[in-house]
């Protein structure tokens, strides 16, 4: 297990920068951040103003040392101070609110994506030349259309105009939020678009790196060796050339997680879907500095966390990870 | 060695006869096999020896179909006729289905690099299991049974079932490809460079291994290497490959007593001998042919310092050599030369040789 | 993965080509295709303002050039204030392909430095440089973005220029210091370290011009992210909005309603030119991995001649039915071979 210690420890080390550029970022930049939500909301009160100097850092409450450690403290107990929007609500609150939805919808739009790109990908590296193939170019320039773009485009064709699915929103009007079977069919009617969208958008990007991957998986000896073997075909696919060539495209899969979720969280705005992406465009937009800080870590924590479960995938499928220095 | 049955009685195990084998490529197909004969008698061990290049893999791989695109094979028959078998079969027409049917049952591959030919995502006993489920009807203890013993036949711990490719050493990986080829007990095993990878230590067990299990089982070899030397102790018969056509075939005696061709001649002081004392490593000046030209003659003329103009017109079919008294040493250098070639010496082709500049265009 | 020896390699020749036609003719289909659409767009970028039919932000007074569906004067029709929303785009495609150019290069520059450094200095430098990358590759990059550019007055493009490319070098970085590794136990690079070559010398005339392939794709990559990320983030209001770029088009057609409103003229151009732009460098991109890998070409042959399938025999080839089937097979690898056969 030593892998997934090593991994820990490199995990931990970039929740540690990830922290400390959030630190650092609002002390080092040019201009009051406070003053300028001063500015925008005059009537601001005074805890407010205090709240957002401790975690901005203006006005120099005591050495950068001591602002960094009661920093961290906060963070480990999820303190995320005062939210300047709908104050007095805490940023903790309203991440709370807000993170389940994402979590739902971008997680399993993204790895099904993942999955369905990737089975597509073994079965055109496999029949390469084959009509998936032609496919390739018109799956470029889906991998190539921004998320929000095409997310507005269905939005308009097909819950517009046909009417198909709503508008947009987590769940219909007039739905009570809760554990009852009209709330969770309107939320999953709901998220049906979004995640529609989510699936074509990144799913050409899996499938080409994997059908690259098996091209030149299929090219090694034990593939065919397991021909030689006369295996069928399905096994000496499956067993022999995807079940290695599904180890870069996992690694791949971590490194993408990022810009993945990323522009999915984005794509959550444009179907005003009551996740983490639409809490962050109001927080832009009202330039609420300890809002977006909170929103960054957040989403770094679990695109970190979604690597550290990854790294537990990779060592199911890949005996020398066992053993292997980490990355 | 005893093969002087070759052409009579049962007949060939597998028979190879003019087959070609072209790669398709944009500048032009690349004739890597050019109407290679040649037969595998049950039992026997068939040496097939060449410079890398020289289509000897193409050949072995191509007769069990196992080239992938643009390989394209442009004529010939690759005849099988195992013990199982009552009729001969043309794998050159089998279909998928049949074909791998065929595939390891009956002709089993020992891959050059274990370390590349093992799965390395799989334990060894999965990857033994798959060989062994593929063409055995057995129940699931027999077969786990079946995987042990041949473990136990190339000599490895048992406990090494559960281990992967890339915690076992060189020699190791090898034994177990070679236990691997052996799990449906197949007629012929084709062994490419089987030991080239390993140390020489290791080398000669596995070969020593090899020579045993082959006496006992009873499996045919087609042995692939550049390594004529090893091939002088362990084939019975040897096939010298150049430039995607034979040279010259003979027992393995013939051969090391009288080799026919310039080209053999050539390769026989290229290499140490494996005992005896050590000798010069002289090695043949020049680089093979490029294969995407049609030749006409004797491919191995530019590097032949026995060449003459007639070089250019012989049809390279393998002919008896004239001073041997086995008729199966054939060669498809028409050309009785000296006994021993020096350097130094001029032999009368070789003057011919000098007389024509512009041998090189007309091969080109 | 190292890749083993493949059988085809038993013929060295394969992979010797011999040059035919000139370096365009040698190129993949792809990338011949994507440095196509590249040029047009960039033919657009440079010279498109200069014709534009109406300054981007004229706003026409009369009211009844308010959302104008496309016609005569205004090929894409015209925004909510009256405004030429073909010259939005060309300005548009100007500026955001000056941006992904800068980016890319800055980006890339810092790519190979890093990138070259860490390989050649070993040790704790490359440690701690590989750390730095995969560290900033692991952080998710727009949310940081979105952070940074959030605490910068957006004024021009120079704030969003040096944020996407202080983020968007890792990936370059960790894909050249491998390559940096793998060249420099070279014989060739040895041997000039054994001459006592100077270092910056050996990287500035061996090194580099061997990584030249992975440095283009490199860059094909940054300004491929630079063009996702910067339209996303004006999308989302975080450029400068007086500006005209593909993203801030879409952020007025956006906050304008165009859509609901039913003006696609507004709204669509510009994402499909993002998209098309970003198709362009894909494909060139995969062109590029083509050129390194000829196997990940298309296999333009039958049925047969896939990777998987049993060696083919021509011998064999049984006539084709129908007509159809005949034209089909007609493009078969195995019938390409036999015609040429049968030609003198």
């Amino acid at each position: 297990m030593s892998f997934i210690l090593r991994r820990l420890a490199f995990y931990v080390g970039a929740a540690w920068v990830a922290l400390t550029l959030n630190f650092l970022i609002p002390r080092a930049m040019p201009g009051n951040a406070v003053q300028s939500i001063m500015a925008k909301f005059p009537n601001l009160q005074p805890a407010a103003y205090r709240a957002l100097e401790a975690m901005l850092g203006v006005g120099h409450p005591g050495s950068l040392w001591h602002q960094y450690v009661s920093y961290l403290g906060d963070v480990f107990r999820l303190n995320f101070g005062t939210d300047v929007l709908e104050f007095p609500a805490q940023v903790s609150t309203l991440l709370a609110e807000t993170i389940p939805w994402t979590l739902i919808l971008v997680g399993t739009a993204t790895v099904m994506a993942f999955a369905i790109g990737t089975g597509l990908g073994i079965i055109a590296g496999w029949r390469h030349g084959g009509w998936l193939d032609r496919l390739l170019p018109g799956l470029m320039f889906f991998q190539a259309v921004p998320y929000f773009f095409l997310a507005l485009i269905m939005i308009e064709v097909l819950a517009v105009r046909a009417n198909i699915f709503p508008i947009g929103q987590g769940y219909g009007e007039g739905v009570v939020p809760g554990w009852n079977a009209p709330f969770i069919g309107s939320a999953i009617y709901h998220s049906l678009l979004p995640a529609f969208t989510i699936v074509i958008t990144s799913m050409a990007g899996w499938m080409l790196q994997m059908r690259n991957v098996m091209i030149t998986t299929i090219g090694e000896d034990y593939v065919v060796a397991a021909q030689a073997k006369g295996l069928r075909p399905s096994r000496v696919v499956l067993t022999y050339a995807a079940r290695n060539a599904i180890l870069p495209q996992l690694q791949g899969f971590g490194l993408a997680l990022g810009f993945v979720v990323s522009g999915a969280i984005i794509m959550e705005i444009v179907f005003s879907y009551p996740g983490i992406g639409l809490l962050l465009l109001n927080a832009v937009n009202a330039k609420d500095y300890p809002l977006m800080q909170a929103i960054f870590l957040v989403i770094t924590f679990a695109v970190l966390i979604s690597n550290l479960i990854l790294d537990f995938v990779i060592v199911a499928f890949d005996p020398r990870a066992r053993t292997k220095e980490a990355v | 060695m005893s093969s002087q049955n070759w052409s009579a009685g049962s007949g060939p195990v597998l028979d190879i006869s003019d087959l070609s084998i072209v790669y398709a490529a944009e500048a032009g197909d690349v004739r890597a096999v050019s109407k290679v004969s040649l037969a595998l008698n049950a039992g026997e061990v068939v040496g097939l020896v060449g410079e890398s290049g020289s289509g000897k893999s193409t050949l072995a791989y191509g007769a069990c179909r196992l080239l992938r695109s643009p390989a394209l094979i442009t004529g010939g028959a690759v005849r099988y006729q195992g013990r199982r078998a009552a009729e001969p079969t043309d794998i050159l027409r089998l279909h998928a289905d049949e074909l791998r049917q065929l595939r390891w049952r009956e002709i089993a591959i020992v891959f050059q690099s274990a370390m590349n030919a093992l799965n390395p995502v799989l334990n060894v006993k999965d990857q033994i299991l798959d060989a062994v489920n593929a063409h055995l009807r057995m129940s699931k203890t027999e077969a786990l049974d079946k995987t042990s013993t041949l473990l136990d036949l190339v000599g490895i711990p048992r406990s090494r079932l559960r281990s992967y490719p890339h915690e076992l050493s060189g020699g190791m990986r090898q034994r177990i490809m070679i236990a691997m080829a052996l799990a449906a007990d197949p007629e012929i095993v084709i062994m490419d460079e089987p030991t080239t990878a390993l140390d020489v230590v290791v080398q000669r067990d596995i070969l020593a291994q090899i020579v045993e299990l082959k006496e006992t089982l009873g499996f045919s070899i087609l042995f692939i290497t550049h390594d004529l030397s090893l091939l002088l102790e362990m084939a019975d018969r040897i096939a010298v490959m150049y430039a995607g056509q034979l040279l010259e075939v003979g027992t393995a005696a013939e051969i090391k007593r009288e080799p026919a061709h310039p080209y053999t001649r050539g390769l026989l002081r290229s290499f140490p001998s494996l005992h005896g004392p050590r000798r010069d490593l002289a090695g043949i000046p020049g680089s093979p042919p490029d294969l995407r030209m049609a030749t006409a003659g004797c491919p191995f003329l530019p590097r032949c310092q026995f060449g003459t103009a007639a070089c250019e017109r012989i049809d390279m079919t393998l002919a008896k050599v004239a001073s041997s008294a086995d008729p199966a040493h054939v060669t498809a250098c028409p050309f009785v030369l000296p006994d021993t070639p020096e350097p130094g010496k001029t032999h009368s082709a070789a003057a011919d040789f000098a007389e024509q500049p512009d041998r090189e265009v007309s091969s080109a | 993965m190292t890749a083993a020896p493949p059988l085809v390699a038993e013929v060295p020749v394969l992979t010797v080509r011999p040059a035919r036609g000139g370096r365009w003719q040698r190129l993949p289909l792809k990338a011949k295709a994507g440095a196509v659409l590249l040029g047009i767009f960039a033919l657009a970028g440079i010279f498109g303002p200069l014709v534009s039919p109406y300054d981007p932000s004229f706003q026409s007074p009369s009211l009844s050039l308010s959302m104008h569906a496309p016609y005569g004067a205004h090929w894409l029709g015209t925004t909510q204030s009256g405004q030429d929303v073909f010259s939005q785009l060309l300005f548009g495609i100007r500026l955001t392909l000056e941006l992904a150019v800068v980016v890319g290069a800055i980006a890339t520059a810092l790519s190979v430095i890093v990138g070259v450094t860490a390989a050649f200095l070993g040790g704790l430098w490359d440690d701690l440089l590989s750390l730095t990358s995969n560290v900033f590759l692991v952080i998710p990059s727009l949310p940081l973005l979105i952070l940074l550019l959030g605490y910068l007055p957006q004024q021009g493009q120079t704030p969003t220029i040096i944020v996407l490319a202080a983020l968007g070098w890792p990936w370059g970085a960790r894909v050249i210091r491998a390559q940096t590794l793998a060249i420099r136990n070279r014989d060739f690079v040895a041997a000039s370290r054994e001459t006592g070559e100077r270092t910056w010398r050996i990287i500035a005339f061996e090194i580099v011009p061997n990584e030249v392939s992975l440095i283009a794709a490199s860059f094909v990559n940054t300004v491929l992210y630079a063009i996702g990320a910067s339209v996303a983030l004006a999308f989302i209001g975080l450029a400068d909005l007086n500006s005209w770029s593909l993203g801030t088009i879409l952020y007025w057609a956006q906050s304008q309603q165009a859509l609901t409103l039913g003006a696609w003229w507004w709204f669509v151009p510009p994402g499909i030119a993002v998209a098309l732009i970003g198709t362009g460098l894909v494909l060139l991109n995969t062109g590029i991995d083509e050129l390194g890998n000829p196997r990940l070409r298309d296999a333009r042959a039958s049925r047969s001649a896939r990777p998987a399938d049993p060696t083919p025999v021509w011998q064999q080839e049984t006539p084709p039915r129908g007509p159809l089937t005949r034209l089909a097979a007609s493009f078969s690898r195995s019938a390409l071979l036999s015609e040429q056969r049968e030609r003198p």
